[in-house]
């Protein structure tokens, strides 16, 4: 069966690239959000102004961040596939959709935790948060959108052509709630993050941002080799066509071992969403991979599909 | 082009033999309108300051009702393939449908709206600016909702995939919109959020036909 | 003038339909598409009108590949799919109006006459029963000209009567040069008939 059908073109070189990556960035990821926390929780100083509620910025900063970098690359990825028909766009955008929508819902999280002590309120209207939460309904219609399909190519084309439409109006959303606010609140004093960032700070926050970047590569290498070993399996009608699905968000009980100068109550649960929703998303993919891998290696005889 | 308005015709005649489905929209606009005041109480100021927020989710809960006949009604008789099969270019298909949508749904939400403006008691300078707000920020919905539409159009549970879809992408035009009669209301220039509106409605006008024409190919794929 | 497949691969959802399908049709040629139910016969179809993309292979008219200019193609060919295409609002009459107008042409008063539903004309399709309807979706094919037919078991819900006069039509148009494509899984033969059977994978033309 010589089939070229671009839907199932095998991207061979770049999982072997992906396989071997893998371990490195699981080792960067680890040493850095290690380190990271270890500097974000205990060894950086705490604000003068904001006390130790400051450190909520270190994941929340971090998450806003990747968040907005996620988007770009499953926009870019839509781009590529649906130009130039590149498989491997599709996939990466597939891949990576998940885990921007639970990097958008932890930045919307922990700004409320870090909001609330800070400026009274869980919730403001200005045009940064307005704007990260419209890009949570766009994650969530992008995932949705691609699984409404019966056909899974139809829905992946649909869902590209959502993306882009996406980004075209990401800009103009920012732009409108930005006019929006100057419009009925002339007077802003809402800056988050502080004026300006004391590089005791900044250490935690580049470090943390790393640090996320390579949980996105390491998930994200996971949850490719997830799809590609899932679509080998639905070519030859072993599953049905559902296949990926959110992951859920949880709240976590905190253990208060450190009273954070009394924000333990935002600080803590701010981590802790932070590292479950992450650890559950890393273990779902992870699970889902070696399953379907497996599943792959037990194939019968090795169908060139290419 | 001759195509074009045989299209049009075709799209007129057609809700003129299904006035109840062309009708609806405009009746649930109205009746959420009238809940507004039924809940918040008679106070005039009040309903002054509420009134370019009401209008305008009134307004586009309505156009999102009107949506669904666009496309899906052609989809499940097979005159979809017959449309397409005629020749004429996909986006002058949707940009055929789109107008088919404004004249009939649009155009009369605007009437409405500028009619129920009266009883949520807006001042006399505020319903040219409402107007022009409603044409140009209509005309724009229509053209994301069509362009939603054609995305949609083989998905399981379209319906409730589409208001997702679409409500994030009418957010700016319901934020200037809105704006513009509040600027009214507040006596100051209407001319920026109007202008952005207008250059909003061009943005779509020059994209969604487009995309909205490969989404179509797409789902008859 | 010629129709011709190279190599066509077809696959819905997960399921490979069939693979390095071929043939060529010249003026006069009628192709019925025989296979069993699920073995593809719409889906070549549909992909013979270029509405649908073939997953591997080309498909090319006049000697030219259909994907370079498909508004063109599409107004050489007829296709009538399992639904009528049929507004159910319209009359018979504003139906076949509509349908030629959109084409750019003028539709030919007479297309009704040749399937005896002229009398239905001004009457609302709601109305009518699935086999008038289908009498009806096929007097579109004459209702303005076009060299190829690509028409998925157009005899269904017809009577006896209607059959015959889908005969006719179809004797009628491939002596006029034209080139029709039907799939059919009823076994009424027609003279002129090549048959193509579709089966998974493999496909024999005799």
């Amino acid at each position: 069966m010589t089939i070229r059908f671009h839907y199932f073109a095998n991207p061979t070189r770049a999982l072997r690239v992906a396989k071997t990556l893998l371990p490195f960035s699981l080792a960067a990821m680890s040493v850095l959000l290690g380190w990271g926390l270890w500097l974000a929780l205990y060894a950086s100083p705490p604000d003068y102004q904001q006390g130790e509620a400051v450190r909520i910025m270190y994941v929340h900063v971090p998450a806003a961040w990747m968040a907005l970098f996620v988007y770009i690359i499953v926009a870019a990825g839509s781009v590529s596939f649906l130009i130039w028909r590149h498989p491997l766009g599709e996939l990466i955008a597939e891949a990576a959709a998940p885990i921007g929508a639970c990097f958008t819902a932890l930045a919307l999280i922990t700004g409320s935790l870090w909001g609330q002590p800070m400026w009274g309120t869980w919730w403001v209207w200005d045009a940064r948060l307005t704007s990260v939460l419209i890009l949570f309904f766009l994650y969530l219609g992008y995932m949705g959108l691609r699984n409404a399909f019966d056909d899974p190519a139809k829905g992946s084309r649909a869902a590209s052509i959502l993306a882009i439409i996406g980004t075209i109006n990401l800009p103009i959303i920012k732009f409108s709630v930005d006019w929006w606010n100057t419009l009925h609140q002339p007077a802003s004093v809402l800056r988050l993050g502080g004026p300006t960032i004391h590089p005791d700070m900044l250490w935690p926050l580049l470090i943390m941002a790393v640090g996320f970047k390579f949980y996105f590569l390491s998930v994200g290498i996971i949850r490719l080799r997830n799809h590609v070993a899932l679509r080998r399996l639905q070519a030859l009608s072993l599953l049905s066509s559902d296949s990926s699905s959110l992951a859920a968000v949880r709240l976590s009980s905190v253990a208060p071992f450190f009273a954070m100068g009394g924000y333990a109550f935002y600080v803590w649960p701010a981590y802790g969403v932070t590292f479950c929703v992450l650890a559950i998303l890393f273990a779902r993919s992870a699970i889902a991979m070696r399953r379907n891998e497996a599943a792959v290696q037990r194939l019968p005889s090795p169908q060139s599909v290419s | 082009m001759m195509v074009f308005f045989a299209l049009l015709h075709r799209e007129l005649r057609l809700a003129g033999r299904q006035k109840f489905d062309v009708t609806l929209p405009l009746a649930v606009a109205v009746l959420i309108l009238l809940l507004f005041p039924l809940s918040l109480g008679p106070e005039p100021d009040l309903l002054r300051r509420l009134a370019p927020a009401a209008l305008w989710i009134a307004a586009l809960l309505g156009a999102l009702l009107g949506l669904d006949r666009l496309f899906h009604s052609d989809f499940d008789d097979g005159s979809l393939d017959q449309l397409i099969l005629s020749g004429l270019p996909l986006p002058l298909l949707v940009l055929g449908k789109s107008l088919g949508h404004w004249l009939l749904t649009s155009l009369p939400m605007t009437a409405v709206t500028l009619l129920m403006g009266i009883f949520l008691n807006l001042p006399g300078t505020a319903f040219l600016p409402l107007a022009l707000a409603m044409i140009l920020g209509g005309a724009s919905l229509t053209l994301l909702g069509t362009t939603i539409m054609a995305l949609t159009l083989g998905a399981r549970r379209g319906g409730a995939l589409t208001g997702l879809l679409l409500l994030p992408l009418t957010l700016p035009i319901a934020i200037f919109g809105a704006g513009t009669v509040t600027a009214a209301l507040s006596d100051l220039p209407t001319r920026p959020p109007l202008l952005v509106l207008g250059g909003i409605f061009l943005g779509c006008l020059a994209i969604c036909p487009f995309l909205a024409a490969i989404a179509l190919r797409e789902a008859l794929d | 003038m010629g129709l011709n497949a190279e190599s066509l691969g077809c696959r819905r959802g997960n399921r490979v339909l069939f693979t390095e399908l071929s043939f060529s049709l010249g003026a006069g040629d009628l192709l019925v598409l025989r296979g069993t139910n699920g073995s593809g016969k719409t889906s070549l179809l549909r992909l013979l009108t270029g509405l649908s993309r073939p997953a591997a292979g080309r498909i090319l008219w006049n000697g030219i590949t259909i994907t370079q200019d498909l508004e063109t193609y599409f107004r050489q060919l007829h296709y009538l799919g399992h639904l009528d295409g049929l507004k159910s609002a319209f009359t018979a009459r504003e139906n076949l109006h509509y349908s030629a107008h959109l084409r750019g042409t003028i539709a030919d008063a007479s297309a009704l006459n040749h399937f005896n539903v002229a009398s239905l004309e001004n009457m609302p399709i709601r109305l009518l029963s699935a086999g008038q309807r289908r009498r009806i979706a096929l007097a579109r094919l004459l209702a303005s000209p076009a060299p190829l037919w690509l028409l998925d078991e157009p005899s269904a819900a017809l009577d006896h009567d209607g059959v015959a006069l889908l005969h006719q039509t179809l004797t009628d148009h491939c002596r006029n040069g034209g080139i029709a494509v039907i799939a059919s899984h009823d076994s009424i033969a027609h003279p002129l008939a090549k048959v193509l059977e579709i089966n998974s994978l493999r496909s024999a033309a005799s």
